[in-house]
Order: C-alpha cells, then sequence, then structure tokens
C-alpha cells in the first residue's frame, strides 16, 4: 500500500523542494555548466588571457594513450577496492552478528578506521611501505621480496588499493551488520530446523535479504572509488610510477591544479561527468532489478 | 534589526581602526618552499631584513614544495589573493616569462621604486636564466645550485676502493659501482632530480641540444631533442645499473639523499646545495667531485643552474613595490649573499659574494665548495648550456620521470622511453604555444 499526499496550491511545494533545487543548483548544475563552459577554451595558467578552441581539448585528450590507460586503471582499481572492501566487510560483519560476548567492543574497534581521512590513511600505509624506513618494506626485504612502490607499478597499485579498502572496510562493515541483525532470526531458525546447512542459509536466505544493502553499498563504493581515493593516491604514489595508479580523478587534479591546464582538466570533468551518469543508469536499470526490497 | 546594524557598523569602525594601525608598517607577503635547514636560514634573512629597518615588514609561508609553491601562486592570482613576492623554480620561469601582465619585471619595480639595482653584479650564469633575450632583468635570483656527485669515502673504503680514486668519467663510475656491488654494498648509486640531472644538466653539460631553439631561449616553437645517442647511451647505462641491482631509485625528487645521508648510498648525484643537510647529518667522511660525463664528447662544458628566483606579482600598491623592491635589494647584498653561500652549498649568486667567500678562506677549510661554481664558470657559456626556457616544463618533467621509471624497471629501453618523452613532451610544448600566442 502506498501513500499518497496531495498539496493544495503550488508554493507549498515549492518551497520545501527549494533548499535542495538550491542546493544542487549551487553545488552540481553551476559547477557542471562551468566544467562544458571551460572545456571548449584553452586558457593560460594565470587567466590572463583564453582562446576558443570548440572540442580540441576532447580531441587532445583522446589521442593520448595515457588518458585511455587511466580508464582501464580506473576500472581495475574501482573494483579491486569495492569488492575487497565490501568482502572483508560482510565477513567481518558476519562473524561479528554471531558474537555474544563483547560484540561493542569489536564493533567500534572495527568501525575505528573509517575515522581516518583518506590523506592521513595515505600517508600512515605509505610510512609502513616506505623504501627508506618502513616496517613493511624491511620485512618484506628480509623474506627476500624486493619492495619498491616507487619504481613497480603493480607494487604500488596494491598499495593504493589497500590504503583506500582500508579505512572502506568499517564502513562496509558497519552497513552490513546493520542488516545482518535487521533479518528476523525466526526465519534463519525455521530454516535450521528444516536442516540447512550454515552455508545453504547465508546463500539461500541472508544474501537475498541483504541484496537491498549490498546494491546500496555497491553504488556507494564505486562512487567512492572513483572521486574519494584522491587523498590516499596523491599521498602514496602522486599517480606513478609511469601513471600506473593514475585513475581518471586523479588526473583531473593533476592536469588541472598541478599542471595548470584547466582547458584539459574541464574536458576530463565532463567525460567523467557523463561516465559515472552512464554507470548509474546502468547500476539502476539492470543490478536493482536483482534487487529483493 | 536595529541591534544588528548597529553591531555591523561597530565591526566596521573597529577594522578601519585596526587597519590604520596596522598601516604605519607596510607588510608584504612571501611565499616559498623552503623547509628544515633551509627554512631555517631564510627565516633568519627575513628576521634580518624585519629588524633593519622599520618601515616595512616581511611576511613568509611555506607553501609546500616547488611545485605546489608555484600552484599555490598561480591559484591564488586567479583568486586575486595572491602574495607580493613568490618564489618560482627555474622550471616555471618560461611560464612566468609568458604571463605577461601577471608580474612586474625585476629592472621596472628597481626603477619605480628608485632602488640601486645592478643586475651586471649577478654571475651571468645564473642572472641569463632570467633574463629576457633583450637583456632585461625580470626576475630576482635566489637560490642557484648545480649538479654534483657526492663520495661517502667510509663506504668507498669498504668497497675496497681508494676513496680519492678518480671519478671524473661515467665509465670510471661505472668500475666503482661494478667493485663496491662485489663487495656487498646495497647502493652502491642513487641520485636525485633524475631529469635534471641526468638529462637537462647532462645536455649542456656534453653541449649537445636538450630542446631546439637554443634550448627555447629563442622561440615558444621549440621542440624536446633529448633523444641523441649519447643521451639514449647514458639512461641506458642508467637503466643497466638498476637492473643489476648497483644503482637505486628512490623517487623523483630528492628522496635518495635521505639514503645518503644515513650512509647507504655509495656515490649520489645531487644538487650541491645538498651541502646544507649532508654536512649536518652524515657520520661519515664525505667528498664533493665534479659530475662524471662520457669521454669522446665535447664534456666537460659547463652545468647550468637549478633552484628558484622570486617574482615580484603584479597588482599590488605603489607602497608595497617599494618595500618588494627594499627587501629584493636587501637580499642581494654581499654579506647577505656570502652566508647563504656557505651554510647552504647554493651557488654565491653575485659576483661580490663569491669573491668574499673565496678571500674568507672558505673553500680551503671545506674542501670541494668551490666545485660547483667551477662547474657552471668553467667554458664560454654555448647554445646548449645556457639553461632551458620551455614552458609547461613542471609537466614535462613528469613526463620524463614516468618515461626514465619505466627503463629502470626494465620495461622500456632507453630508445623507446625518450622517443616517447620527446613525443608527448612536444604535444605538451605545442600546447603551450597555443596558450601563449
Amino acid at each position: 500500500m502506498e501513500k499518497r499526499v496531495f498539496f493544495k496550491g503550488w508554493w507549498l511545494p515549492a518551497l520545501l523542494v527549494a533548499p535542495q533545487l538550491l542546493i544542487s543548483f549551487v553545488f552540481f548544475f553551476y559547477p557542471s555548466g562551468q566544467a562544458i563552459w571551460n572545456s571548449l577554451f584553452l586558457p593560460d595558467p594565470f587567466g590572463l588571457k583564453t582562446e576558443f578552441v570548440g572540442l580540441d581539448n576532447f580531441r587532445f585528450l583522446l589521442s593520448d594513450p595515457y588518458y585511455l590507460a587511466s580508464f582501464k586503471t580506473t576500472v581495475i582499481f574501482s573494483t579491486a577496492v569495492s569488492v575487497s572492501s565490501m568482502a572483508l566487510g560482510l565477513y567481518l560483519a558476519a562473524l561479528a552478528d554471531r558474537l555474544i560476548k563483547g560484540a561493542g567492543v569489536y564493533q567500534t574497534l572495527l568501525i575505528w578506521p573509517y575515522a581516518i581521512a583518506p590523506a592521513i590513511a595515505g600517508v600512515l600505509w605509505l610510512f609502513m611501505f616506505n623504501g627508506n624506513i618502513g616496517l613493511a618494506s624491511y620485512y618484506l626485504k628480509a623474506l627476500g621480496y624486493e619492495w619498491n612502490h616507487t619504481l613497480k607499478g603493480d607494487q604500488a597499485m596494491f598499495l593504493v588499493i589497500l590504503a583506500s579498502s582500508w579505512g572502506r572496510i568499517s564502513y562496509n562493515f558497519l552497513f552490513f551488520l546493520a542488516g545482518l541483525q535487521a533479518i528476523p532470526k525466526s526465519i534463519i531458525e525455521a530454516a535450521a530446523i528444516d536442516g540447512a546447512s550454515f552455508w545453504k542459509r547465508f546463500g539461500t536466505i541472508v544474501i537475498p535479504l541483504l541484496s537491498p544493502i549490498t546494491f546500496f553499498l555497491l553504488v556507494v563504493n564505486i562512487v567512492y572509488a572513483f572521486f574519494d581515493t584522491f587523498g590516499v593516491i596523491h599521498t602514496i604514489t602522486s599517480g606513478g610510477p609511469e601513471q600506473s595508479t593514475t585513475i581518471l580523478v586523479y588526473k583531473v587534479f593533476s592536469d588541472g591544479f598541478v599542471s595548470q591546464d584547466l582547458g584539459s582538466s574541464a574536458a576530463q570533468s565532463v567525460i567523467l561527468l557523463v561516465l559515472v551518469g552512464i554507470l548509474t543508469v546502468i547500476q539502476f536499470k539492470y543490478i536493482e532489478r536483482k534487487v529483493h526490497y | 534589526m536595529k541591534h544588528f546594524k548597529a553591531i555591523i557598523a561597530s565591526i566596521a569602525l573597529f577594522v578601519m581602526f585596526a587597519g590604520t594601525a596596522v598601516q604605519a608598517k607596510v607588510e608584504i607577503q612571501w611565499w616559498h618552499a623552503f623547509g628544515g635547514r633551509l627554512g631555517e636560514l631564510l627565516d633568519e634573512q627575513v628576521n634580518k631584513f624585519n629588524a633593519s629597518q622599520d618601515k616595512y615588514t616581511v611576511v613568509h609561508t611555506r607553501k609546500g614544495n616547488y611545485s605546489e609553491t608555484l600552484n599555490a601562486g598561480i591559484a591564488a592570482f586567479r583568486a586575486g589573493q595572491h602574495p607580493n613576492i613568490l618564489m618560482v623554480f627555474e622550471v616555471g620561469t618560461a611560464s612566468l616569462m609568458a604571463a605577461k601582465g601577471a608580474y612586474v619585471p625585476m629592472y621596472q619595480l628597481m626603477k619605480d621604486a628608485g632602488q640601486r639595482f645592478n643586475p651586471k653584479g649577478f654571475v651571468s650564469a645564473v642572472s641569463g636564466y632570467y633574463t629576457t633575450t633583450d637583456g632585461k632583468m625580470l626576475s630576482m635570483p635566489y637560490n642557484s645550485s648545480t649538479p654534483v656527485l657526492w663520495v661517502n669515502k667510509d663506504l668507498m673504503k669498504k668497497a675496497g676502493l681508494d676513496p680519492e680514486m678518480d671519478l671524473s668519467t661515467w665509465k670510471k663510475v661505472g668500475n666503482a659501482l661494478d667493485a663496491a656491488k662485489a663487495k656487498g654494498i646495497d647502493m652502491p648509486f642513487c641520485t636525485c632530480w633524475h631529469s635534471w640531472v641526468h638529462l637537462e644538466n647532462f645536455s649542456a653539460y656534453h653541449n649537445i641540444p636538450f630542446a631546439t631553439k637554443s634550448n627555447g631561449f629563442a622561440g615558444l616553437d621549440t621542440e624536446l631533442s633529448f633523444n641523441s645517442p649519447v643521451h639514449i647511451k647514458h639512461i641506458q647505462t642508467l637503466g643497466k645499473w638498476a637492473q643489476e641491482g648497483k644503482f637505486k631509485y628512490m623517487g623523483r625528487r630528492n628522496e635518495a639523499g635521505k639514503n645518503f645521508r644515513a650512509g647507504e648510498c655509495m656515490l649520489m648525484t645531487e644538487s650541491s646545495a645538498g651541502y646544507a643537510g649532508i654536512k649536518k647529518q652524515a657520520k661519515f667522511e664525505f667528498g664533493i667531485r665534479h659530475l662524471p660525463y662520457y669521454g669522446g664528447t665535447e664534456a666537460p662544458q659547463n652545468t647550468i643552474i637549478g633552484g628558484s628566483s622570486l617574482w615580484a606579482l603584479s597588482g599590488k600598491s605603489k607602497e608595497e613595490n617599494k618595500a618588494t623592491a627594499a627587501f629584493l635589494a636587501f637580499l642581494s647584498k654581499t654579506d647577505i649573499q656570502a652566508k647563504w653561500h656557505q651554510d647552504t652549498g647554493y651557488l654565491g649568486v653575485t659576483t661580490a659574494a663569491a669573491k668574499k667567500t673565496k678571500s674568507s678562506g672558505f673553500y680551503k677549510a671545506n674542501p670541494g665548495t668551490d666545485l660547483a661554481g667551477i662547474q657552471m664558470m668553467r667554458n664560454k657559456v654555448t647554445q646548449n648550456s645556457k639553461g632551458l626556457r620551455l614552458g609547461s616544463f613542471d609537466q614535462i618533467r613528469g613526463i620524463i620521470d614516468e618515461e626514465m621509471e619505466g627503463v629502470y624497471s626494465g620495461k622500456k629501453t632507453a630508445q623507446v622511453a625518450l622517443d616517447s618523452a620527446v613525443r608527448r613532451g612536444n604535444v605538451l610544448l605545442r600546447r603551450f604555444e597555443r596558450a601563449n600566442k
């Protein structure tokens, strides 16, 4: 049963949605419009003069093999961050849900890393794996494994994924735990009495009942991996070595604010905007169908 | 509502009075990139200036590393919140020069303020970098250094080598590294500032062009040319050493300095200004040598500078510009320059400071500290050894760093990497040319 409320007149509903519209305009439509407009120009860094170049910024980008490689990097990175942090979050939540004693302590400790800002998390991990003073790199060396993420792309990628997922596990843990606790115990007990094993119960009851939360987390984690991991990458690798950890949003930053090429940066933002739009449509159109509310 | 107005009015009054109280002294802002020991020495200079007169106050703020400082300055300029003086490293020089209207040229600033200022007093190898082709000095050289070879003598002995052995060519360096590796030394060679030392200075030192049009001095339509056989030979050698574990790559900037100061690295190529930190921290005997070169070439020509100059940004009041001029003139004084040169290992940028340091007997007491100066001025400067003036060069350096990482990790040959860096860099040069026509 859906409840619908109808307003008489137009001013009250308009007033009620006005704050949201205003926020959307100020923080979304206005900057997006600016980005689209700027993507058509080639300004000098100081903003003293600018030239209309049409779609040249896009042509410039799409002919750059490193820009195209950055798409692949982004896919690998976002998938790895989302999947690993969600899987671990779910695993820890399933364990914590079964705790009888001391659940509060475990839960608090597991949520803790979420309070750490991405840039700080990046520095922490960087310290551990630093080639000069890092403990982790020291022990790896003792085991005969040469760690040098400033030179080896796969190690750098591993490190930024690790640092980005770490805080995210807590977030996912929190939501999965809430989801698990919302599942009526009676259903699970009934299945247990019918002789379903733990894995059977988990696969046929828990996972489907968690699907709304899983879907929500998937969307949020991908958005996180796309946009919020920028601090981690900046502190750990600055996108290197050889751009092997330059994801799209990091390239927007580095071309715009490090290289002062605002035209190209704006064009990249526009491409990113379109890309995330498409991704969201796909998620809601195809994946959400499999979600049971 | 009435109350509100009263509050606003009183705040406005307060601000006005507070403003007049401060106005007695003109305050100017200086954004720079120096932390650590260099930051302390810079702070000392500013304090000395502030104490030396009662008309002006200089406030200095560290904005991060060189690139971050430049970017902070540019972003602030766009927002109209820029400082009076901005430290710009040599790589950003072309970007600033092209941005006419963003700065007050040094000669103009000094003339308007009635400061006595003699551009001829600067060492030409340094001031030439910041002077237009028609001889107008645009910014004030602050810190300038050139790369040299740093030697950990204790590790040399451990490797069974004579710590005073001839290390003038890369071939001889290679032999020393072989010996060190054989004796189990973990980090025989390391380097800071890859592109600056091993391509930019390498080109000048061997008298081969880094870019066409006199390395960009003669026009914006310059093209990179650091993929010649001699360049490739050198980068390939570094790559080979990296593969054999003789050369350890620690990062793009001066990260390797840490390893050298900790006594892990035997030979390091780094700026002569590494002196301040090494002298303070090294618990071993160190030596300074000229940058090595390849025999059978035109080397050794002369090396070029790195470091920064100070730019007076535009859009400031006449009074503030006067303060800026007074401060910059103060910095170029002989005793300030001589002290800076002796404390840091940066070159004495005025001839008077270099002379004073020599006559004080500093070079005799600290052997090797004069090498940087000699190396820079050993020959008459050629088209290839004047310096670089390339737009978007910070970005191009990023590309070079990336490509060189490919060589060190063994993914690419030097030929492929340098060709690719030239091609990608040229795209940026064309973009810069277009944006600054």
